[in-house]
Protein backbone atom coordinates (compact mmCIF):
# COMPACT_ATOMS: atom_id res chain seq x y z
CA UNK A 1 0.00 0.00 0.00
CA UNK A 2 1.09 3.56 -0.61
CA UNK A 3 1.07 6.11 2.15
CA UNK A 4 2.11 9.71 2.15
CA UNK A 5 0.66 11.09 5.32
CA UNK A 6 3.89 12.23 6.86
CA UNK A 7 5.78 14.40 4.45
CA UNK A 8 3.39 15.02 1.59
CA UNK A 9 4.55 17.73 -0.86
CA UNK A 10 8.08 17.54 0.55
CA UNK A 11 9.42 16.23 -2.76
CA UNK A 12 8.29 19.31 -4.69
CA UNK A 13 10.52 22.19 -5.62
CA UNK A 14 10.45 25.75 -4.31
CA UNK A 15 12.85 28.22 -2.73
CA UNK A 16 11.86 26.84 0.66
CA UNK A 17 12.33 23.23 -0.41
CA UNK A 18 15.83 24.02 -1.58
CA UNK A 19 17.00 25.41 1.77
CA UNK A 20 19.29 23.46 4.02
CA UNK A 21 17.14 21.53 6.53
CA UNK A 22 19.20 22.99 9.35
CA UNK A 23 18.23 26.55 8.52
CA UNK A 24 14.57 25.50 8.36
CA UNK A 25 14.75 23.65 11.65
CA UNK A 26 16.40 26.54 13.45
CA UNK A 27 14.05 29.03 11.84
CA UNK A 28 11.01 27.05 12.95
CA UNK A 29 12.37 26.82 16.46
CA UNK A 30 13.11 30.56 16.52
CA UNK A 31 9.63 31.30 15.25
CA UNK A 32 7.99 29.17 17.92
CA UNK A 33 10.10 30.72 20.68
CA UNK A 34 9.24 34.22 19.44
CA UNK A 35 5.54 33.36 19.38
CA UNK A 36 5.63 31.92 22.86
CA UNK A 37 7.50 34.92 24.27
CA UNK A 38 5.21 37.51 22.72
CA UNK A 39 3.08 39.16 25.44
CA UNK A 40 -0.51 38.05 25.79
CA UNK A 41 -2.10 41.35 24.83
CA UNK A 42 -0.13 42.22 21.71
CA UNK A 43 -2.56 41.01 19.11
CA UNK A 44 -1.02 43.00 16.23
CA UNK A 45 2.13 40.92 16.66
CA UNK A 46 0.15 37.73 16.36
CA UNK A 47 -1.47 39.11 13.22
CA UNK A 48 1.93 39.77 11.74
CA UNK A 49 3.16 36.29 12.60
CA UNK A 50 0.25 35.01 10.59
CA UNK A 51 1.17 37.26 7.68
CA UNK A 52 4.75 36.00 7.87
CA UNK A 53 3.54 32.42 7.72
CA UNK A 54 1.28 33.25 4.79
CA UNK A 55 4.26 34.64 2.91
CA UNK A 56 6.23 31.46 3.62
CA UNK A 57 3.34 29.29 2.42
CA UNK A 58 3.17 31.23 -0.83
CA UNK A 59 6.94 30.85 -1.26
CA UNK A 60 6.70 27.12 -0.59
CA UNK A 61 4.04 26.53 -3.30
CA UNK A 62 2.29 24.07 -1.01
CA UNK A 63 -1.53 24.35 -1.24
CA UNK A 64 -2.55 26.65 1.67
CA UNK A 65 -5.63 24.51 2.32
CA UNK A 66 -3.43 21.49 2.97
CA UNK A 67 -1.45 23.40 5.61
CA UNK A 68 -4.67 24.72 7.11
CA UNK A 69 -6.21 21.28 7.32
CA UNK A 70 -3.12 19.85 8.97
CA UNK A 71 -2.88 22.69 11.44
CA UNK A 72 -6.47 22.21 12.60
CA UNK A 73 -5.63 18.76 13.89
CA UNK A 74 -4.10 20.32 16.97
CA UNK A 75 -7.10 22.43 17.94
CA UNK A 76 -9.09 19.79 19.86
CA UNK A 77 -6.08 19.00 22.03
CA UNK A 78 -5.47 22.64 22.85
CA UNK A 79 -9.16 23.11 23.62
CA UNK A 80 -9.07 20.20 25.98
CA UNK A 81 -6.19 21.70 27.92
CA UNK A 82 -7.17 25.36 27.79
CA UNK A 83 -10.94 25.33 28.08
CA UNK A 84 -10.96 25.41 31.86
CA UNK A 85 -8.67 28.40 32.22
CA UNK A 86 -11.37 31.11 31.87
CA UNK A 87 -13.27 29.54 34.73
CA UNK A 88 -10.42 29.43 37.20
CA UNK A 89 -8.46 32.55 36.47
CA UNK A 90 -9.36 35.35 38.86
CA UNK A 91 -9.93 38.97 37.81
CA UNK A 92 -12.54 41.07 36.11
CA UNK A 93 -15.63 38.97 35.48
CA UNK A 94 -16.77 38.66 31.88
CA UNK A 95 -19.91 36.72 32.63
CA UNK A 96 -21.34 34.48 35.30
CA UNK A 97 -23.83 31.69 35.21
CA UNK A 98 -25.79 29.65 37.67
CA UNK A 99 -25.92 25.99 36.84
CA UNK A 100 -27.93 24.16 39.43
CA UNK A 101 -26.37 24.87 42.78
CA UNK A 102 -23.05 26.04 41.27
CA UNK A 103 -22.14 29.58 40.57
CA UNK A 104 -19.70 29.81 37.67
CA UNK A 105 -17.97 32.93 36.49
CA UNK A 106 -15.73 33.53 33.52
CA UNK A 107 -12.96 36.07 33.96
CA UNK A 108 -11.84 38.55 31.35
CA UNK A 109 -8.15 37.79 31.71
CA UNK A 110 -8.90 34.07 31.74
CA UNK A 111 -10.65 34.39 28.40
CA UNK A 112 -7.75 36.34 26.99
CA UNK A 113 -5.29 33.67 28.06
CA UNK A 114 -7.50 31.04 26.51
CA UNK A 115 -7.55 32.75 23.11
CA UNK A 116 -3.87 33.39 23.44
CA UNK A 117 -2.98 29.78 24.04
CA UNK A 118 -5.09 28.78 21.09
CA UNK A 119 -3.41 31.35 18.84
CA UNK A 120 0.10 30.41 19.92
CA UNK A 121 -0.51 26.72 19.43
CA UNK A 122 -2.07 27.27 16.04
CA UNK A 123 0.76 29.52 14.79
CA UNK A 124 3.35 27.05 16.00
CA UNK A 125 1.66 24.11 14.37
CA UNK A 126 1.36 25.98 11.08
CA UNK A 127 5.08 26.66 11.13
CA UNK A 128 5.75 23.00 11.82
CA UNK A 129 3.42 21.98 9.00
CA UNK A 130 5.32 24.23 6.61
CA UNK A 131 8.56 22.65 7.75
CA UNK A 132 7.21 19.14 7.20
CA UNK A 133 5.73 19.99 3.81
CA UNK A 134 8.95 21.51 2.48
CA UNK A 135 11.53 19.09 3.86
CA UNK A 136 11.89 15.40 3.18
CA UNK A 137 11.84 13.40 6.35
CA UNK A 138 15.28 12.02 5.57
CA UNK A 139 16.75 15.53 5.25
CA UNK A 140 15.02 16.54 8.43
CA UNK A 141 16.74 13.70 10.23
CA UNK A 142 20.04 14.63 8.64
CA UNK A 143 19.55 18.22 9.77
CA UNK A 144 18.78 17.13 13.31
CA UNK A 145 21.87 15.00 13.35
CA UNK A 146 24.11 17.81 12.12
CA UNK A 147 22.62 20.06 14.78
CA UNK A 148 23.94 17.60 17.37
CA UNK A 149 20.55 16.23 18.23
CA UNK A 150 21.24 12.97 20.15
CA UNK A 151 22.00 10.13 17.73
CA UNK A 152 19.77 7.68 19.54
CA UNK A 153 16.77 9.93 19.06
CA UNK A 154 17.53 10.50 15.39
CA UNK A 155 17.80 6.75 14.86
CA UNK A 156 14.58 6.20 16.74
CA UNK A 157 12.78 8.71 14.54
CA UNK A 158 14.27 7.18 11.45
CA UNK A 159 13.05 3.70 12.35
CA UNK A 160 9.64 5.08 13.21
CA UNK A 161 9.45 6.77 9.83
CA UNK A 162 10.60 3.65 8.01
CA UNK A 163 8.33 1.15 9.74
CA UNK A 164 5.19 3.12 10.49
CA UNK A 165 3.90 2.30 7.00
CA UNK A 166 4.78 -1.36 7.25
CA UNK A 167 3.05 -1.64 10.61
CA UNK A 168 0.05 0.21 9.21
CA UNK A 169 -0.13 -2.32 6.40
CA UNK A 170 0.15 -5.12 8.88
CA UNK A 171 -2.72 -3.74 10.93
CA UNK A 172 -4.83 -3.34 7.78
CA UNK A 173 -4.18 -6.93 6.77
CA UNK A 174 -5.04 -8.20 10.23
CA UNK A 175 -8.22 -6.17 10.17
CA UNK A 176 -9.18 -7.56 6.76
CA UNK A 177 -8.48 -11.09 7.88
CA UNK A 178 -10.64 -10.55 10.94
CA UNK A 179 -13.50 -8.89 9.08
CA UNK A 180 -13.54 -11.48 6.34
CA UNK A 181 -14.33 -14.03 9.01
CA UNK A 182 -17.29 -11.81 9.93
CA UNK A 183 -16.20 -10.03 13.02
CA UNK A 184 -19.09 -9.24 15.31
CA UNK A 185 -20.95 -10.80 18.19
CA UNK A 186 -20.88 -9.84 21.82
CA UNK A 187 -18.81 -6.81 22.71
CA UNK A 188 -16.83 -8.79 25.24
CA UNK A 189 -15.75 -11.16 22.55
CA UNK A 190 -14.97 -8.24 20.24
CA UNK A 191 -12.73 -6.70 22.87
CA UNK A 192 -10.96 -9.98 23.31
CA UNK A 193 -10.36 -10.23 19.57
CA UNK A 194 -8.93 -6.74 19.41
CA UNK A 195 -6.76 -7.55 22.42
CA UNK A 196 -5.38 -10.60 20.64
CA UNK A 197 -4.67 -8.54 17.56
CA UNK A 198 -2.73 -5.97 19.56
CA UNK A 199 -0.74 -8.79 21.16
CA UNK A 200 0.03 -10.30 17.77
CA UNK A 201 1.09 -6.92 16.45
CA UNK A 202 3.52 -6.43 19.33
CA UNK A 203 4.95 -9.89 18.88
CA UNK A 204 5.41 -9.42 15.14
CA UNK A 205 7.01 -6.04 15.64
CA UNK A 206 9.38 -7.49 18.17
CA UNK A 207 10.37 -10.29 15.83
CA UNK A 208 10.82 -7.83 13.00
CA UNK A 209 13.03 -5.77 15.28
CA UNK A 210 15.26 -8.78 15.75
CA UNK A 211 15.49 -9.41 12.02
CA UNK A 212 16.22 -5.77 11.26
CA UNK A 213 18.95 -5.77 13.88
CA UNK A 214 20.46 -8.89 12.31
CA UNK A 215 20.41 -7.14 8.94
CA UNK A 216 22.23 -4.16 10.45
CA UNK A 217 24.80 -6.33 12.17
CA UNK A 218 25.36 -8.24 8.94
CA UNK A 219 26.54 -5.00 7.37
CA UNK A 220 29.04 -4.23 10.07
CA UNK A 221 26.87 -2.25 12.51
CA UNK A 222 28.60 -2.10 15.89
CA UNK A 223 26.31 0.21 17.84
CA UNK A 224 27.72 3.47 16.49
CA UNK A 225 25.76 5.17 13.81
CA UNK A 226 27.79 7.09 11.30
CA UNK A 227 26.64 9.19 8.39
CA UNK A 228 28.08 11.15 5.54
CA UNK A 229 28.39 14.90 5.52
CA UNK A 230 26.07 15.88 2.72
CA UNK A 231 24.45 19.16 3.70
CA UNK A 232 25.61 22.49 2.42
CA UNK A 233 24.78 25.68 4.20
CA UNK A 234 24.82 28.20 1.36
CA UNK A 235 24.23 31.88 0.70
CA UNK A 236 20.52 31.34 0.31
CA UNK A 237 20.38 29.78 3.77
CA UNK A 238 22.21 32.68 5.34
CA UNK A 239 19.82 35.04 3.58
CA UNK A 240 16.79 33.14 4.79
CA UNK A 241 18.05 32.92 8.36
CA UNK A 242 18.92 36.61 8.47
CA UNK A 243 15.63 37.64 6.87
CA UNK A 244 13.50 35.57 9.18
CA UNK A 245 15.25 36.57 12.37
CA UNK A 246 15.02 40.24 11.37
CA UNK A 247 11.32 39.81 10.71
CA UNK A 248 10.81 38.21 14.11
CA UNK A 249 12.75 40.98 15.86
CA UNK A 250 10.87 43.65 13.92
CA UNK A 251 7.52 42.18 14.89
CA UNK A 252 8.49 42.29 18.55
CA UNK A 253 9.96 45.81 18.34
CA UNK A 254 6.84 47.07 16.62
CA UNK A 255 5.05 45.64 19.58
CA UNK A 256 7.04 47.86 21.93
CA UNK A 257 6.18 50.98 19.95
CA UNK A 258 2.56 50.13 19.82
CA UNK B 1 40.09 -24.90 -6.01
CA UNK B 2 40.47 -22.59 -3.06
CA UNK B 3 38.18 -23.21 -0.13
CA UNK B 4 36.46 -19.99 0.91
CA UNK B 5 34.15 -21.22 3.65
CA UNK B 6 34.51 -24.39 5.66
CA UNK B 7 31.76 -25.60 7.94
CA UNK B 8 32.91 -28.41 10.25
CA UNK B 9 30.60 -30.42 12.50
CA UNK B 10 28.27 -27.52 13.03
CA UNK B 11 25.38 -28.18 15.40
CA UNK B 12 23.15 -25.43 16.65
CA UNK B 13 20.04 -25.11 18.78
CA UNK B 14 18.08 -21.95 19.47
CA UNK B 15 17.80 -20.77 23.08
CA UNK B 16 14.30 -22.22 23.27
CA UNK B 17 15.75 -25.69 22.68
CA UNK B 18 14.78 -25.99 19.02
CA UNK B 19 17.55 -28.02 17.35
CA UNK B 20 18.05 -26.28 14.00
CA UNK B 21 21.36 -27.73 12.71
CA UNK B 22 22.87 -31.15 13.36
CA UNK B 23 26.47 -31.95 12.48
CA UNK B 24 26.60 -29.97 9.25
CA UNK B 25 29.73 -30.26 7.11
CA UNK B 26 30.16 -28.14 4.03
CA UNK B 27 32.95 -26.64 1.93
CA UNK B 28 32.39 -23.73 -0.39
CA UNK B 29 34.92 -23.00 -3.10
CA UNK B 30 35.90 -19.78 -4.79
CA UNK B 31 33.85 -18.89 -7.83
CA UNK B 32 31.16 -21.51 -7.48
CA UNK B 33 27.47 -20.89 -7.26
CA UNK B 34 25.77 -23.22 -4.87
CA UNK B 35 22.10 -23.77 -4.23
CA UNK B 36 20.99 -24.66 -0.75
CA UNK B 37 17.55 -26.19 -0.93
CA UNK B 38 15.25 -27.87 1.54
CA UNK B 39 11.72 -27.71 2.92
CA UNK B 40 10.49 -24.98 5.27
CA UNK B 41 12.08 -25.18 8.69
CA UNK B 42 15.00 -27.27 7.42
CA UNK B 43 17.53 -24.87 8.94
CA UNK B 44 18.65 -23.07 5.79
CA UNK B 45 18.34 -19.56 7.18
CA UNK B 46 19.99 -20.65 10.41
CA UNK B 47 22.96 -21.98 8.43
CA UNK B 48 23.25 -18.70 6.51
CA UNK B 49 23.34 -16.72 9.73
CA UNK B 50 26.39 -18.76 10.72
CA UNK B 51 28.27 -17.92 7.53
CA UNK B 52 29.05 -14.35 8.59
CA UNK B 53 29.02 -14.84 12.31
CA UNK B 54 25.61 -13.47 13.27
CA UNK B 55 25.12 -16.82 14.96
CA UNK B 56 28.26 -18.49 16.22
CA UNK B 57 29.06 -21.95 17.49
CA UNK B 58 32.69 -21.85 18.53
CA UNK B 59 35.00 -22.33 15.61
CA UNK B 60 32.73 -24.48 13.45
CA UNK B 61 32.80 -22.01 10.56
CA UNK B 62 36.02 -20.82 8.97
CA UNK B 63 36.42 -18.11 6.38
CA UNK B 64 39.54 -18.30 4.18
CA UNK B 65 41.10 -20.60 6.75
CA UNK B 66 40.47 -18.51 9.87
CA UNK B 67 37.70 -19.52 12.25
CA UNK B 68 35.10 -16.75 12.66
CA UNK B 69 35.18 -15.35 16.20
CA UNK B 70 34.87 -12.04 18.06
CA UNK B 71 38.24 -10.80 16.83
CA UNK B 72 37.56 -11.01 13.09
CA UNK B 73 33.82 -10.51 13.06
CA UNK B 74 33.89 -7.22 11.23
CA UNK B 75 36.17 -8.54 8.54
CA UNK B 76 34.00 -11.64 8.13
CA UNK B 77 30.90 -9.52 7.68
CA UNK B 78 32.47 -7.39 5.00
CA UNK B 79 33.68 -10.49 3.12
CA UNK B 80 30.41 -12.43 3.31
CA UNK B 81 27.46 -10.36 2.07
CA UNK B 82 24.20 -11.66 3.44
CA UNK B 83 20.93 -10.68 1.75
CA UNK B 84 17.91 -11.39 3.93
CA UNK B 85 14.73 -12.88 2.61
CA UNK B 86 12.41 -9.99 3.41
CA UNK B 87 13.62 -6.70 1.89
CA UNK B 88 11.60 -4.77 4.46
CA UNK B 89 13.92 -6.17 7.12
CA UNK B 90 17.00 -5.40 5.07
CA UNK B 91 16.02 -1.85 4.14
CA UNK B 92 15.71 0.12 7.35
CA UNK B 93 16.88 3.60 6.32
CA UNK B 94 14.81 6.56 5.24
CA UNK B 95 16.35 6.64 1.77
CA UNK B 96 17.83 4.16 -0.70
CA UNK B 97 21.15 5.99 -0.59
CA UNK B 98 21.39 5.69 3.19
CA UNK B 99 20.67 2.00 3.03
CA UNK B 100 23.17 1.19 0.30
CA UNK B 101 25.76 3.38 2.03
CA UNK B 102 25.24 1.78 5.43
CA UNK B 103 27.69 -1.11 4.95
CA UNK B 104 30.49 0.93 3.34
CA UNK B 105 30.20 3.61 6.05
CA UNK B 106 30.47 0.96 8.75
CA UNK B 107 33.52 -0.45 6.99
CA UNK B 108 35.15 2.94 7.52
CA UNK B 109 35.44 4.03 3.88
CA UNK B 110 35.93 7.71 3.10
CA UNK B 111 32.99 9.82 1.91
CA UNK B 112 34.15 9.71 -1.68
CA UNK B 113 34.62 5.94 -1.62
CA UNK B 114 31.19 5.47 -0.06
CA UNK B 115 29.56 7.49 -2.81
CA UNK B 116 31.43 5.52 -5.45
CA UNK B 117 30.43 2.21 -3.88
CA UNK B 118 26.77 3.25 -3.78
CA UNK B 119 26.74 4.34 -7.40
CA UNK B 120 28.44 1.14 -8.51
CA UNK B 121 26.14 -1.14 -6.50
CA UNK B 122 22.97 0.55 -7.74
CA UNK B 123 24.30 0.29 -11.28
CA UNK B 124 24.93 -3.44 -10.87
CA UNK B 125 21.31 -4.11 -9.92
CA UNK B 126 19.95 -1.72 -12.55
CA UNK B 127 18.64 0.84 -10.08
CA UNK B 128 20.77 3.91 -10.81
CA UNK B 129 19.00 7.14 -9.97
CA UNK B 130 16.98 5.69 -7.10
CA UNK B 131 19.24 7.20 -4.42
CA UNK B 132 16.73 9.66 -3.01
CA UNK B 133 13.67 7.42 -3.01
CA UNK B 134 12.35 6.03 0.23
CA UNK B 135 11.88 2.27 0.46
CA UNK B 136 8.16 2.45 1.12
CA UNK B 137 7.62 4.00 -2.29
CA UNK B 138 9.28 1.09 -4.10
CA UNK B 139 7.69 -2.01 -5.59
CA UNK B 140 8.54 -5.38 -4.09
CA UNK B 141 10.83 -6.26 -7.00
CA UNK B 142 12.63 -2.93 -6.68
CA UNK B 143 13.07 -3.47 -2.96
CA UNK B 144 14.62 -6.88 -3.67
CA UNK B 145 17.15 -5.28 -6.01
CA UNK B 146 18.01 -2.51 -3.56
CA UNK B 147 18.41 -5.11 -0.80
CA UNK B 148 20.96 -6.85 -3.01
CA UNK B 149 22.69 -3.52 -3.67
CA UNK B 150 23.04 -2.84 0.06
CA UNK B 151 25.32 -5.85 0.22
CA UNK B 152 27.07 -5.42 -3.13
CA UNK B 153 28.22 -1.96 -2.04
CA UNK B 154 30.55 -3.68 0.44
CA UNK B 155 32.15 -5.62 -2.45
CA UNK B 156 31.88 -8.93 -0.64
CA UNK B 157 33.83 -11.96 -1.76
CA UNK B 158 30.84 -14.23 -1.24
CA UNK B 159 27.23 -13.39 -1.85
CA UNK B 160 24.74 -15.24 0.33
CA UNK B 161 21.10 -14.78 -0.62
CA UNK B 162 18.07 -16.09 1.25
CA UNK B 163 15.14 -16.95 -1.04
CA UNK B 164 15.79 -14.34 -3.73
CA UNK B 165 12.69 -15.09 -5.78
CA UNK B 166 10.06 -15.67 -3.10
CA UNK B 167 6.99 -13.45 -3.56
CA UNK B 168 8.14 -12.22 -6.97
CA UNK B 169 5.89 -12.61 -9.99
CA UNK B 170 7.39 -14.53 -12.94
CA UNK B 171 8.61 -11.42 -14.71
CA UNK B 172 10.16 -10.03 -11.54
CA UNK B 173 11.66 -13.41 -10.82
CA UNK B 174 13.35 -13.85 -14.18
CA UNK B 175 14.68 -10.32 -14.28
CA UNK B 176 16.10 -10.83 -10.77
CA UNK B 177 17.67 -14.10 -11.88
CA UNK B 178 19.19 -12.11 -14.75
CA UNK B 179 20.73 -9.69 -12.28
CA UNK B 180 22.20 -12.55 -10.24
CA UNK B 181 23.51 -14.23 -13.35
CA UNK B 182 25.52 -11.15 -14.30
CA UNK B 183 27.04 -11.03 -10.82
CA UNK B 184 30.59 -12.42 -10.80
CA UNK B 185 32.02 -14.17 -7.75
CA UNK B 186 30.97 -16.85 -5.33
CA UNK B 187 27.27 -17.24 -4.63
CA UNK B 188 25.24 -19.23 -2.15
CA UNK B 189 21.54 -19.15 -2.89
CA UNK B 190 18.86 -20.51 -0.60
CA UNK B 191 15.65 -21.30 -2.44
CA UNK B 192 12.72 -23.62 -3.06
CA UNK B 193 12.68 -22.59 -6.66
CA UNK B 194 14.09 -25.40 -8.78
CA UNK B 195 13.88 -23.28 -11.94
CA UNK B 196 16.20 -20.79 -10.29
CA UNK B 197 18.54 -23.60 -9.26
CA UNK B 198 18.65 -24.92 -12.81
CA UNK B 199 19.34 -21.47 -14.22
CA UNK B 200 22.04 -20.33 -11.82
CA UNK B 201 23.74 -23.11 -9.88
CA UNK B 202 26.23 -25.84 -10.68
CA UNK B 203 26.07 -27.53 -7.30
CA UNK B 204 23.16 -28.32 -4.99
CA UNK B 205 23.08 -29.08 -1.28
CA UNK B 206 19.89 -30.40 0.28
CA UNK B 207 19.23 -29.67 3.92
CA UNK B 208 16.41 -31.40 5.79
CA UNK B 209 15.67 -31.34 9.50
CA UNK B 210 19.00 -29.70 10.22
CA UNK B 211 21.13 -32.24 8.34
CA UNK B 212 22.85 -32.19 4.95
CA UNK B 213 21.18 -35.06 3.12
CA UNK B 214 22.61 -34.56 -0.35
CA UNK B 215 25.48 -32.66 -1.99
CA UNK B 216 26.16 -32.94 -5.69
CA UNK B 217 25.95 -31.58 -9.23
CA UNK B 218 22.76 -29.77 -10.19
CA UNK B 219 22.04 -32.08 -13.11
CA UNK B 220 22.23 -35.23 -10.99
CA UNK B 221 20.21 -33.91 -8.09
CA UNK B 222 17.45 -32.28 -10.09
CA UNK B 223 17.10 -35.50 -12.11
CA UNK B 224 16.67 -37.58 -8.95
CA UNK B 225 12.91 -37.16 -8.48
CA UNK B 226 12.88 -39.71 -5.67
CA UNK B 227 15.40 -37.77 -3.64
CA UNK B 228 13.57 -34.50 -4.23
CA UNK B 229 10.22 -36.04 -3.32
CA UNK B 230 11.63 -37.60 -0.16
CA UNK B 231 12.54 -34.12 1.08
CA UNK B 232 9.39 -32.37 0.06
CA UNK B 233 10.92 -30.55 -2.90
CA UNK B 234 8.90 -32.26 -5.63
CA UNK B 235 5.48 -33.92 -5.67
CA UNK B 236 5.78 -37.47 -4.33
CA UNK B 237 4.71 -40.58 -6.25
CA UNK B 238 1.24 -40.82 -4.75
CA UNK B 239 0.15 -37.33 -5.64
CA UNK B 240 1.70 -37.67 -9.10
CA UNK B 241 -0.38 -40.76 -9.77
CA UNK B 242 -3.48 -38.97 -8.58
CA UNK B 243 -2.81 -36.21 -11.09
CA UNK B 244 -2.31 -38.63 -13.95
CA UNK B 245 -5.53 -40.44 -13.25
CA UNK B 246 -7.45 -37.16 -12.95
N1 LIG C 1 14.71 -17.24 16.36
C1 LIG C 1 14.35 -18.53 16.49
N2 LIG C 1 14.08 -19.05 17.71
C2 LIG C 1 13.74 -20.33 17.86
N3 LIG C 1 13.62 -21.22 16.87
C3 LIG C 1 13.87 -20.78 15.62
C4 LIG C 1 14.23 -19.42 15.36
N4 LIG C 1 14.41 -19.25 14.03
C5 LIG C 1 14.16 -20.47 13.47
N5 LIG C 1 13.83 -21.40 14.42
C6 LIG C 1 13.53 -22.82 14.20
O1 LIG C 1 14.68 -23.44 13.67
C7 LIG C 1 14.34 -24.33 12.64
C8 LIG C 1 15.03 -23.93 11.36
O2 LIG C 1 14.54 -22.68 10.95
P1 LIG C 1 15.08 -21.91 9.66
O3 LIG C 1 16.55 -21.93 9.69
O4 LIG C 1 14.41 -20.59 9.64
O5 LIG C 1 14.53 -22.82 8.47
P2 LIG C 1 14.41 -22.52 6.91
O6 LIG C 1 15.07 -21.22 6.64
O7 LIG C 1 15.07 -23.68 6.26
O8 LIG C 1 12.95 -22.49 6.57
C9 LIG C 1 12.82 -24.29 12.53
O9 LIG C 1 12.32 -25.39 13.26
C10 LIG C 1 12.45 -23.00 13.17
O10 LIG C 1 11.19 -23.10 13.79
MG1 LIG D 1 14.29 -19.42 5.84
Amino acid sequence: MKHSFLDQYSDRDSPLHRLDPRSKLVATLAFIIAVVLTPVDSWPAYGMYLVLLAVLIVLSRVPPLYILRRSLVIVPFVLLVAVLIPFFKGGEVAGSYNIGMWHISVSQSGLQIFWNILARAWLSIISLSILAATTRFASLLEGLERLRFPRVLVMLLSFMYRYIFILTDEVMRMKQARDSRSFGGKWRWQIKTVGNMVGTLFLRSYERGERVYAAMVARGFDGHSRTLERLRFGRRDALFAAGLSLALVAINLFNLLY
Amino acid sequence: MEELITVKNLSFSYPDGQQALIDVNLAIYRGESLALIGPNGAGKSTLLLHLNGILRSNGAVSLLGSPIDESNLKWARSRVGLVFQNPDDQLFSPTVFDDVAFGPINMGLSDGQVRQAVTRALGLVGMSGYEKRSPHHLSFGEKKRIALATVLSMSPEILVIDEPTSNLDPRGKWSFIGVLERMAGTKIIVTHDLELVGALCRRVVILDQGRVVADGGTGDILADKRLLAAHGLAPDGASLKLKRRG
